[in-house]
């Protein structure tokens, strides 16, 4: 309980940050979940973002079976919670203000301020899940190929996600 | 939420490890693929590009809290976005 409550408001602090998606806090959360709580091992992290990825629905419930892993039932709830509600009520009061002012000096140096910050944060995501899958050239290969397909032909995910199954049970097995 | 108590269940077998080892280099890549979309969209000048680098360094490598991070960059980043609009 003590756990689920502490999940909660790391995740309720990183939902107040999440400045252009749940991506751009994922370092933090494993940062808190694997080096600093060691409640999911690194390899997890990045096989439960995989299977989330996969998944119907929306990515956030990625969140959700994160806390699933680390603390039970109430971790999911204590997780998508912490995420769900600064989400919800900032992008709410977001588009009331936004509608009026989005021509605002101050919204413009906001969002043009910190975008560069986010993809900062974003491309620092996808640092930690290549690491968390190893390091190899296979693995670095994979995801150059799959971003390269992606970039180029915007083909659906899931066939790219399903190719990579497929290629990681061949190649490594 | 089915597939991640599934997870607790299979995750030893070998063969599904070696899919989801897959599986998570490719949602790298896709994620990376969004990223660099959006990163083309950013002004070609050195101040936001700055800050792309330094967040990506404080969160990714030197793994500091992402709350500081924020808060150390997030009042340059606007500041210097004000001064130029």
């Amino acid at each position: 309980m003590a756990q689920a409550l502490a999940l909660f408001w790391h995740f309720l602090l990183l939902g107040c940050l999440a400045v252009g998606g749940v991506s751009t806090v994922m370092p933090d959360m494993h940062r808190y979940l694997v080096d600093e709580m060691g409640l999911v091992s690194a390899r997890e992290f990045a096989d439960l973002y995989a299977l989330a990825q996969a998944a119907p629905g929306p990515n956030a419930l990625w969140v959700t079976i994160l806390g699933l892993h680390a603390a039970g039932s109430m971790g999911a709830i204590a997780t998508t919670l912490g995420v769900l509600i600064p989400a919800t009520s900032v992008s709410y009061i977001a588009s009331l203000l936004h509608a009026k002012h989005a021509d605002a000096p101050l919204a413009l140096a906001f969002r043009r301020g910190l975008a560069p910050v986010a993809l900062g944060f974003m491309l620092a995501s996808c640092w930690l899940l290549l690491r968390a899958v190893g390091h190899d050239w296979r693995s670095y290969g994979l995801a150059l190929v799959a971003l390269g397909v992606a970039m180029k032909t915007g083909i659906n995910p899931l066939w790219l996600l399903a190719a990579g199954a497929v290629l990681g049970m061949v190649a490594l097995v | 939420v089915t597939l991640g108590v599934l997870y607790k269940v299979y995750r030893d077998v070998a063969i599904l490890q070696h899919a989801l080892r897959g599986m998570a280099a490719v949602a790298a890549g896709l994620l990376l693929a969004s990223a660099v979309g959006m990163a083309a969209a950013l002004p070609r000048r050195l101040v936001p590009w700055l800050f792309l680098l330094l967040a990506f360094a404080g969160v990714g490598v030197v793994r500091w809290p992402l709350l500081y991070v924020m808060a150390a960059l997030a009042p340059f980043a606007m500041y210097f976005a004000w001064r130029r609009r």
